[in-house]
């Protein structure tokens, strides 16, 4: 007999999932461009940069909102303690995205005005603040929360860890590798040659990030330490860490042979690889230590209602979305300046 | 619980208000306009007038930034509900949250995924594409008020629930009675109207200062100006009656479903059948009477039973506790319903002056179409305030109390963020609109610079994004 009681919040756990690791392969590449700015000084380069994105990062920020409405939807009881609980990185992550949003359109209207430098700082800054606090909520999200009753019940700065730090670092590395490796593939000349030699840095930097972070996740809750000893777990976990390697290699070989969409792929692997392996440490917790997906999931009837419609929707929203890159697919040269 | 006047409690909702409030004029004005945008560029289809395409051309530059204020603007709600109240979304979530899923995967995917098509796109897919790409993102505008406003009536007259005795949890049990509640349809019309009728009324005040400005230079008002001027005061005058009616169905609505709301918008105090309407007054929560009230005999019946004897309900039928604040929503919606008077007044002056042909040269006429530019908005946020301060004290009206909805938040926390949003919302919505107004300051250019319309979207993609345009080519990169 199916269980949907059982079922349904797994199913949903995937999906939520893929939902967070689409976001953050399509937001990733968007919000490292903006932390390139700071390596990046030239105008003509820099719209460059912005025109390989332009037209795609509102949909690429709707994976967000996604991710918040389901877990607003389908796991009421994590989205009611777990954004209390990361109030101030929230906050202070959306006041970052609001800034590096509107200078899409700001930096170019205010054009050869002095508020084209605050645009410009914004869209930066912002890009950089909003990486860090996305990957300070999920080390926050990882080392846990205290929950008393199903509410949070602890302070306002208890996010604020090494390991929370370490982790949004992390992110911000990733992130820029991300933007870089993109930009190798979907651009030309100077600005293509100095991405690669940028993504050979941030990959060395995102690698010891990976690495320390995998190394200090299993310290912090028995559980998780078992997750990844334990036979026969081991069998299933261990071809993450050999994979992460492999990708390394891949991705050295494909920056010195010149590839343009190699080292872009290695970086979503590398990323791919380190979602699955938070999934699988946490497992089977939605708000670590004390909630499991089934303490703070929605009634079966609200889940099944919200997955028919996410069934037919989610293939058209990607064949759409996959349409819009293609519209406005190959490279954009620096030629394509003004006039 | 906590205190009704706890100040973390109250911080919560003044950093809700204040963010939605915002919020609300970017999506209103999307709508709006994408719906122009789509009937602008099926006209130039249609007809192959350049003057459609200038139009288009020059508000789709609007229509970008608006569109990017109102994303991130409403990226900030959805958590919002959580991080203020996260209470309510622990309770309500299994209905509300469900709702708002649904709005994002039918239609903020669709508005993103095309709005790079319509902005960038025009050379780079055929024009009946280009067209369709138009109307998604305007389709898609549509489907999210319907969905949102599903759900916020839903909060005001909800139906289809079970009440989970152990949790206090609401569990769906009938989701059409859900989605179609009883607010719902009313709701959903005065919204839509209130949409068109403010960028209606932002679009006419942009031809109006045109017109002024040419005027003074000696000079006749361009092409695209007067069909602009002409095409937002049909709107006017079409729209304007047409929403005070829905007001009225939906006043009469509010008073079957939620009296105390009524009561509470009209400044009454007990129950009467041939009641006064309050034309002004200051309503006292504490005396529990309204103070220098100005009455017009019969006028309260007639308005909200539609007949001299009907009897209307006064707030104190209703226990204090359950009582809203009538002295915010008693102003709200007075102030709400005389901007609605003056829309129509000017709409049909504008039909007046079409009949003596003097449309366009009358400047008394323009100079109030141009003061009426906020009108509409400031309508809307007024209309808002009068519903949802009027759904007070509860946010699921009858049945979980707003005191019982908010977060475990510290007031230190709360008091950082409130002022971090006001410093940046002020900072960056201000400066988004000082850039509209300089933008809508410039006058639409016409086709003459270039007279072929197939440049025309060359042109377009280079004003609205200088870098995308290959020289060589002529084609985008």
């Amino acid at each position: 007999m199916m269980d949907f009681a059982y079922w349904l919040p797994i199913v949903w756990a995937v999906i939520l999932v893929a939902a967070i690791s689409v976001y953050v392969v399509l937001d990733g590449f968007d919000l490292g461009i903006g932390m390139l700015f700071a390596l990046e000084r030239h105008p003509g380069r820099r719209d460059v940069m912005v025109n390989t994105i332009a037209p795609v990062w509102d949909g690429n920020e709707t994976w967000m909102v996604l991710g918040g409405a389901v877990l607003y939807g389908v796991f009421p009881g994590a989205y009611a303690t777990l954004l209390p609980a990361f109030y101030l990185p929230i906050v202070l992550m959306l006041l970052a995205l609001i800034f590096r949003g509107v200078a899409f359109e700001f930096r170019i209207m205010t054009r050869g005005t002095n508020r084209e430098g605050v645009w410009n700082t914004g869209f930066m800054a912002g890009s950089a603040i909003a990486a860090f606090c996305q990957g300070a909520i999920l080390g926050g999200v990882v080392q846990g929360i205290r929950v008393v009753d199903g509410a949070f019940a602890g302070g306002p700065l208890d996010w604020l860890t090494p390991f929370s730090i370490l982790c949004g670092l992390s992110v911000m590395c990733g992130y820029a590798l991300l933007g870089a490796t993109w930009l190798i593939w979907r651009t030309t000349g100077v600005l293509e040659a100095s991405c690669r030699r940028w993504a050979a840095r941030l990959a060395v930097g995102l690698f010891i990030g990976i690495v320390a972070v995998s190394l200090w996740t299993p310290l912090l809750h028995a559980p998780y330490l078992r997750r990844w000893t334990d036979w026969p777990n081991i069998a299933f976990v261990a071809p993450v860490p050999v994979l992460v390697v492999v990708l390394a290699a891949l991705f050295v070989m494909g920056l010195r042979r010149g590839h343009s969409k190699g080292p872009f792929l290695c970086a979503l692997g590398w990323f791919f690889l380190c979602l699955s392996g938070l999934g699988i440490t946490v497992w089977p917790y939605a708000v670590p230590p004390g909630l499991t997906l089934w303490d703070v999931s929605s009634p079966p009837s609200s889940q099944f209602f919200q997955l028919i419609g996410t069934a037919i929707l989610l293939p058209i929203i990607l064949t759409y979305t996959i349409y819009s890159y293609h519209v406005f697919r190959g490279k954009v040269t620096e030629t394509d300046g003004y006039h | 619980m906590q205190h009704i006047h706890d100040p973390a409690l109250l911080l919560a909702r003044f950093q809700f208000a204040f963010t939605v409030g915002v919020h609300i004029i970017f999506p209103a004005f999307s709508i709006g306009l994408a719906a122009y945008l789509a009937v602008l560029e099926g006209l130039w289809l249609r007809t192959g007038q350049p003057v459609f395409l200038d139009l288009y051309r020059y508000w789709i530059k609007v229509f970008s930034i608006v569109f990017g204020m109102g994303v991130v603007s409403g990226l900030v709600m959805s958590y919002e509900f959580g991080t203020n109240w996260s209470l309510f979304s622990q309770k309500a979530g299994p209905i509300t949250g469900v709702l708002l899923s649904y709005e994002v995967m039918t239609a903020f995917f669709l508005e993103a995924g095309f709005l790079g098509v319509m902005l960038f796109g025009m050379n780079r897919v055929g024009r009946g594409l280009h067209f369709a790409a138009t109307c998604c993102v305007s389709v898609g505008t549509l489907i999210s008020m319907t969905w949102i406003l599903s759900s916020n009536s839903w909060m005001q007259t909800p139906r289809g629930y079970s009440i989970d005795p152990a949790t206090g949890r609401f569990m769906p049990a009938d989701w059409l009675a859900i989605i179609f509640n009883p607010s719902f349809p009313f709701r959903l019309v005065h919204m839509g109207l209130a949409a068109f009728l403010s960028v209606a009324f932002v679009v006419g005040a942009t031809g109006a200062w045109h017109m002024l400005k040419a005027r003074r230079a000696g000079k006749i008002s361009s092409e695209p100006v007067r069909v602009m001027f002409s095409m937002a005061m049909w709107m006017a005058a079409v729209v304007a009656p047409m929403q005070i009616l829905a007001g009225d169905a939906h006043g009469l609505n509010t008073l079957k479903y939620q009296p105390a709301k009524i009561a509470a918008m009209e400044g009454d105090w007990v129950s009467e059948d041939h009641a006064p309407e309050l034309l002004f007054g200051i309503p006292n929560m504490k005396t529990e009477h309204t103070d220098y009230a100005v009455r017009l005999p019969l006028v309260g019946s007639l308005i909200l039973t539609h007949s001299l004897d009907g009897k209307v309900p006064g707030m104190k039928d209703f226990p204090r506790d359950q009582r809203p604040p009538s002295p915010v929503i008693f102003f709200s919606f007075r102030i709400m319903v005389a901007l609605g008077v003056l829309m129509m007044l000017v709409g049909l002056w504008s039909v007046w002056l079409r009949r003596n042909d003097t449309l366009f040269t009358n400047p008394v006429f323009h100079r109030v179409a141009l003061c009426m530019a906020p009108a509409g908005f400031l309508a809307l946020l007024c209309g808002w305030v009068t519903t949802e301060v009027g759904r007070q004290p509860w946010t699921v009206y009858g049945l979980l109390r707003t005191s019982d909805s908010v977060s475990p938040v510290a007031l230190s926390s709360m008091a950082f963020s409130m002022t971090a949003f006001v410093v940046v919302y002020v900072l960056v919505f201000g400066s988004g609109m000082g850039i509209l107004v300089r933008m809508l300051g410039h006058a639409p250019q016409e086709g003459e610079h270039d007279t072929d319309p197939a440049h025309a979207p060359e042109i377009l993609a280079a004003r609205v994004h200088p870098a995308v345009i290959d020289p060589s080519t002529g084609k985008g990169a």
